[in-house]
């Protein structure tokens, strides 16, 4: 893959990387396959090049971006985050990109603009045809918590341009919630008024909600959420609030039941 | 019908491959190989493992009938407890390796997760049928009373098919498959179960002595 730098960022965690091998061996991006190993067998089959990613929606200058484009928008950074996933795993990565509010930005928000949404790429001769999710998935966030300097769309990973399998060519990372909320392969970008629907709530709703903020005390039915293996450990570790950026998100959700909007 | 020397062979190799597995991700753990999440490799393969062999058990009695191999029954007891002994190594990684014995959190996942309630249920079933799966316990309890507590084994199976489908998160393959299987080995039976009943009621009673002729009533 071809070499990406950035530039440190006060946001990234200093906590110990986790091996450059599980970051790219252990993954869940389904439309390659259920088996956490499919993903980095079978991604090497998509075209990352050329790429256009539309941002369009409820936008005073909606507009298509070509790669090149997109790279043109912010410097790169060096963002090592946590990753928390609600399977009850974790791992830190060293992630390169910008904050995405560089790209919504760039289109305008209309006042009307409330939420985002993510439409990951879907070709059925090269993914997973069989419905285990209802393609292409989709993602969602607040028009605030897409805009939080956190959130920022990753183009590379320990220095390189982001493997197929981690959601080349560009993908979505929201550190302080579960990781299916960070959409990868991303093609479109829309700003709309209404919470749009989003690939794991309508599989199972009272498992995955829209928000689906790293929460301790919030068990999910299949797991309980208040510890976490972080891979390369053997033992559990207890899971933090907001995945531990409670100090910088905590207050988008003041005033909010936590429990009850999971 | 082979020798007893044969058969004894054929149980010699069959207690080995049975090892197999068990080998296999006890090498790969200490060569770490089993990936980048080991524990939960070895708890979902040894738990998939004693799910398989429970199958296999549950196989051997239609397998029989069809193919007329009787001395295939000589290897059930052994298929049987190794369904037992993967369970029991499934449940001990789960209390060691996930849980590190937080018997708190294991309290709260055995009440709060429908999946691991019929996972731990199941296993409880399986302890008397492994404990009684020996002549002695066969001969204290009497044939009748011992066969009518290993039918639980139905009920273990579909119980471990369940602690399966709900953990998986949405690709259902996997667990239909294993539900398809026990629903074919369930069936058989129930299905030679109900020959069986009509063949009972289609044979006449045996003639009883009428002290009177009978009167017939015809119809008019």
């Amino acid at each position: 893959a071809s070499r990406l730098d950035g530039r440190p960022s006060p946001h990234s965690t200093t906590e110990p990387l986790t091996a450059h091998k599980a970051v790219t061996g252990y993954n869940n991006f389904y439309e390659f396959g259920t088996d956490k190993a499919d993903p980095a067998r079978h991604a090497a089959k998509m075209q990352v090049r050329p790429w256009t990613l539309r941002v369009e929606g409820l936008a005073a200058r909606p507009r298509s971006f070509d790669l090149d484009d997109v790279l043109k928008l912010a410097p790169l950074e060096e963002r090592i985050y946590r990753l928390r996933c609600v399977e009850g795993w974790s791992m830190v990565i060293p992630w390169l990109g910008f904050p995405l509010a560089a790209v919504l930005k760039e289109v305008e928000p209309l006042g009307s603009a409330k939420y985002v949404e993510f439409v990951s790429h879907y070709d059925p001769a090269i993914m997973l045809r069989r419905p285990v999710l209802d393609w292409p998935y989709r993602e969602g966030l607040r028009l605030d918590e897409a805009l939080h300097p956190l959130t920022i769309l990753a183009l590379g990973l320990y220095g390189e341009a982001l493997p197929n399998q981690n959601g080349a060519p560009l993908r979505l990372v929201v550190p302080w919630k579960y990781g299916f909320k960070s959409a990868k392969s991303i093609v479109a970008i829309r700003l709309v008024e209404h919470q749009p629907a989003t690939a794991w709530n309508l599989a199972a709703p009272q498992e995955y909600g829209f928000y689906s903020n790293v929460n301790p005390q919030v068990a999910h039915p299949r797991w309980s959420q208040a510890s976490e293996r972080r891979i390369g450990e053997l033992r559990k570790r207890p899971t933090l609030m907001f995945n531990g950026y409670a100090e910088q998100v905590a207050g988008l959700y003041r005033g909010m039941d936590l429990a009850k909007e999971f | 019908m082979p020798s007893a020397r044969r058969i004894s062979s054929i149980k010699a190799l069959l207690f080995v491959l049975c090892l197999i597995p068990a080998a296999r991700l006890a090498l790969g753990w200490q060569a770490d190989t089993l990936g980048a999440n080991p524990v939960e490799t070895l708890t979902r393969d040894s738990g998939e493992w004693a799910l398989r062999f429970l199958l296999l058990t549950l196989t051997v009695t239609p397998l029989r009938r069809l193919s007329g191999l009787h001395w295939l029954l000589r290897l059930r007891r052994m298929l049987g407890l190794y369904a037992f002994a993967y369970a029991a190594a499934h449940f001990a990684l789960y209390l060691w390796l996930d849980q590190f014995f937080d018997w708190g959190a294991i309290a709260r996942d055995l009440l709060e997760r429908p999946f691991i309630s019929v996972g731990f249920a199941a296993f409880v079933l399986l302890l008397p049928l492994a404990a009684t799966s020996n002549a002695f316990a066969i001969g204290r309890l009497g044939g009748r009373r011992w066969q009518a507590l290993h039918r639980a084994v139905y009920g273990i199976a579909i119980l471990a098919v369940m602690h399966f489908w709900w953990l998986v998160k949405a690709d259902l393959r996997e667990p239909l498959l294993y539900a398809a299987i026990l629903a074919v080995l369930l069936g058989l039976r129930a299905w030679w179960r109900e020959q069986e009943r009509r063949r009972q009621l289609s044979v006449p009673p045996p003639a009883k002595h009428l002290e009177r002729p009978l009167i017939r009533i015809m119809p008019k």
